[in-house]
């Protein structure tokens, strides 16, 4: 095979990996602000205490890594509930700088909480055998623990998407987020809604945490230095949309990883690149509603 | 007359008496407690805690008062702040700590003005003693690790080719230089320098890694601040399989903190790195110094030469207070009496050049191994004596002026 066919492969699979973390954390912000136009900057925390989970029961407990991770995407999405209930809630009509206020803060705690009960140095995961190592294709090896992020991105899409597409909840939350009067007048009950898929934005998030201790460790700042990340892939997709979100995980995640390959020097420049091009030629991002 | 002029003698004997009698001086301690680096601020507070906590009464009839400041993220700006309340709200006489080279470069300006000495436990920028005569460094330059390790990988590690790679802030670019300049020196050739993005946040390494591995060195030299992207930069080497790809994995010994060792697992076996402490070090100060940190801090918690350098920035503070017996009020005095100081510590024998107040000490060359207890440790392969910050020496770019 020739060699930039070979490059070429290579930048695919390691940005179709990292994709798979962004959109799998991301969507679910993307959603909840869609849904109910509430911006909430504590998703990252939430993925953050994800993360925590899978350290405590794969290290403490001996559990394994993939029970672990769908552990903490169950218990993770279940406590947002109570957040959602005792506090969100009563934001909804709040104005932006008023949510951000009380979310950034929440991310704030869930830091300091963070650091209280597991210090500041970055925590690890022990792999289970079958994710170490990896798979040689003949031209090239490629690390199993990404082609795993991969699979599972592919999975978690389908189910969305059918869920989304297919089911009739998913056409109820279509519905709200397009026209949220409309919806509640046929007799939807948005409230419920959103708590559901609150719930799953943040248990999301959580898987997306616990996936993402291989990827770059995880200490207490989590909670914030990774949410422009998620915040740029929402923006560029657009609110509320899974396809929009999907996109712009795909187009992030390859074009920021072939621009390190290439054109190293310029390194973290690209992806700040593209989110300017692309909301200046569609302000909304790829399927949001101008 | 005659009684009254004793009278005054006396007097004047006990106000003089009296200013040299117990000092309460008060240090001002800047270092990371919040934020992605907040564990930088850990080492170096508890190894200050833990010197002065033993060795109190060193400096008997004087005390010292310690009061802590979060330098925040690694830019500079917050540290300038806090600093400078340090020295006009607090009157602190000694300012201490500095995790990062930012830090204390926008500092040096204030510390001249104030003439308050300035004592780094980290901050590695060849160039930053130059910038005031109040600043004095224990830890190290980026100088020390990068330049001898430069001919060793060469001459010992057998790289002839090695590509470089560096989180992009100015130890980075200080450690790569140094590296490159002692590698060619040796005959090495450098094939190419990839800056890694900012040292705020870690980033994904794997593409850096993977044009790297494409292009076959036969090392790979990567600085990196010691605090989440170490652990990062071993994973992606890890997981890429670039190790058995024959590339090796060599730096300063920031990429092997040992308080974050045991978490890297297998993928750091193998590294090798130039630095001036390890936990493994062997010398009676060192087993010491580990008990003491152990037994304060559990022994899950370890010294990294973060907290090794800080526990002789303490030492060389309190012997230059003996020394002044207590009169810190003349900032360049104190620095005076800092100067050509020598004292015995974790990193061993080690020494502050009265010309550049730069510290002067022993660099190895470690290789990370698994030891025969299962943990991971380092083994020497090697030890340079007594190295200078050859930057200063060879007087290159800002280091000459």
């Amino acid at each position: 095979m020739p060699q930039f066919a070979i490059i070429a492969v290579s930048i695919l699979f390691d940005g179709l990996a990292y994709a798979m973390f962004l959109f799998i954390t991301s969507v679910g912000l993307s959603v909840t602000m869609g849904l109910m136009g509430f911006v909430n900057l504590a998703h990252g925390a939430f993925a953050m205490a994800g993360g925590y989970i899978v350290v405590s029961l794969t290290r403490d407990l001996g559990i394994g890594f993939a029970p672990s991770l769908a552990i903490a995407a169950v218990s993770v999405g279940a406590v947002s509930v109570v957040f959602e209930r005792g506090l969100y809630r009563r934001l909804y009509k709040a104005t932006d700088l008023e949510q951000v206020l009380l979310t950034i803060g929440l991310a704030f705690m869930a830091i300091a909480t963070a650091t209280y009960l597991y210090g500041p140095i970055p925590k690890s995961v022990p792999l289970p055998p079958w994710l170490q190592g990896d798979i040689s294709l003949g031209f090239r090896a490629f690390p199993t623990y990404r082609a795993f992020l991969i699979v599972l991105g592919l999975v978690l899409i389908s189910v969305l998407w059918y869920g989304f597409e297919k089911t009739n909840i998913g056409a109820k939350i279509r519905a709200a987020v397009d026209n949220r009067r409309m919806a509640e007048s046929v007799g939807i009950n948005v409230d419920l809604l959103f708590t559901l898929t609150f719930a799953l934005g943040s248990g999301l998030a959580a898987l997306g945490g616990g996936l993402a201790i291989q990827l770059f460790g995880l200490s207490p700042s989590f909670a914030v230095l990774y949410l422009v990340l998620f915040l740029i892939v929402v923006a560029v997709g657009g609110l509320g949309s899974l396809k929009g979100t999907l996109l712009a995980a795909l187009v992030i995640g390859i074009i920021d990883t072939g621009g390190k390959y290439l054109y190293a020097e310029a390194g973290g420049f690209f992806i700040y690149a593209i989110t300017v091009i692309v909301l200046l030629i569609k302000p909304a991002g790829f399927y949001g509603r101008e | 007359m005659k009684m009254l002029t004793w009278a005054g003698a006396a007097a004047l004997a006990l106000a003089v008496g009296g200013t040299a009698q117990a000092e309460n001086i008060k240090i001002g301690v800047v270092a990371p407690f919040t934020g992605a680096n907040a564990d930088l601020g850990q080492q170096i507070d508890k190894a200050f805690d833990l010197y002065v906590k033993l060795h109190a009464k060193d400096i008997a009839p004087h005390t010292v008062q310690i009061v802590k400041r979060d330098e925040g993220p690694p830019t500079g700006a917050n540290a300038k702040t806090v600093a400078t309340e340090l020295i006009t709200n607090d009157k602190v006489q000694i300012l201490a700590g500095f995790a990062f080279s930012p830090s204390a470069i926008a500092l040096a300006p204030v510390v001249t003005q104030a003439k308050v000495p300035m004592v780094i436990a980290n901050a590695g920028t060849a160039w930053i003693t130059n910038l005031s005569p109040y600043i004095v460094r224990l830890s190290f330059s980026m100088w020390h690790h990068g330049y001898p390790m430069g001919a060793y990988a060469y001459d010992k590690i057998g790289c002839k080719t090695a590509a470089l790679a560096y989180t992009d802030f100015p130890p980075g670019k200080d450690s790569t230089e140094a590296f490159k300049t002692g590698f060619e020196k040796a005959g090495g050739k450098v094939t190419e320098s990839i800056p890694l993005g900012s040292p705020v946040q870690v980033p994904d390494f794997t593409p850096f890694f993977q044009r790297i591995k494409d292009s076959k060195p036969d090392c790979m030299y990567v600085f990196i601040p010691s605090g989440a992207h170490a652990t990062g930069v071993t994973k992606a080497y890890g997981e890429l399989g670039m190790r058995k790809a024959g590339i090796k994995l060599i730096g300063p010994m920031d990429l092997i903190p040992d308080n974050k060792l045991q978490d890297m697992g297998d993928a750091a076996i193998g590294t090798i790195v130039m630095g001036n402490y390890a936990v493994d070090l062997d010398n009676a100060e060192n087993k010491a110094f580990n008990e003491a940190w152990h037994k304060e801090y559990g022994k899950d918690s370890y010294p990294d030469f973060m907290a090794a350098a800080s526990w002789d920035t303490m030492h060389a503070i309190f012997d230059a207070i003996k020394k002044v017996n207590g009169n810190v009020s003349d900032g360049a005095k104190f620095v005076d009496a800092m100067k050509g100081w020598t004292g015995k510590g974790p990193r061993g024998t080690v020494m502050i050049d009265a010309n550049t107040r730069d510290i002067v000490q022993d660099e190895h060359a470690m290789e990370v191994i698994r030891k025969p207890d299962g943990k991971l440790g380092v083994k020497v392969l090697g030890t340079i004596k007594a190295v200078k910050d050859e930057c200063k020496e060879l007087k290159i770019g800002r280091c000459g002026s």
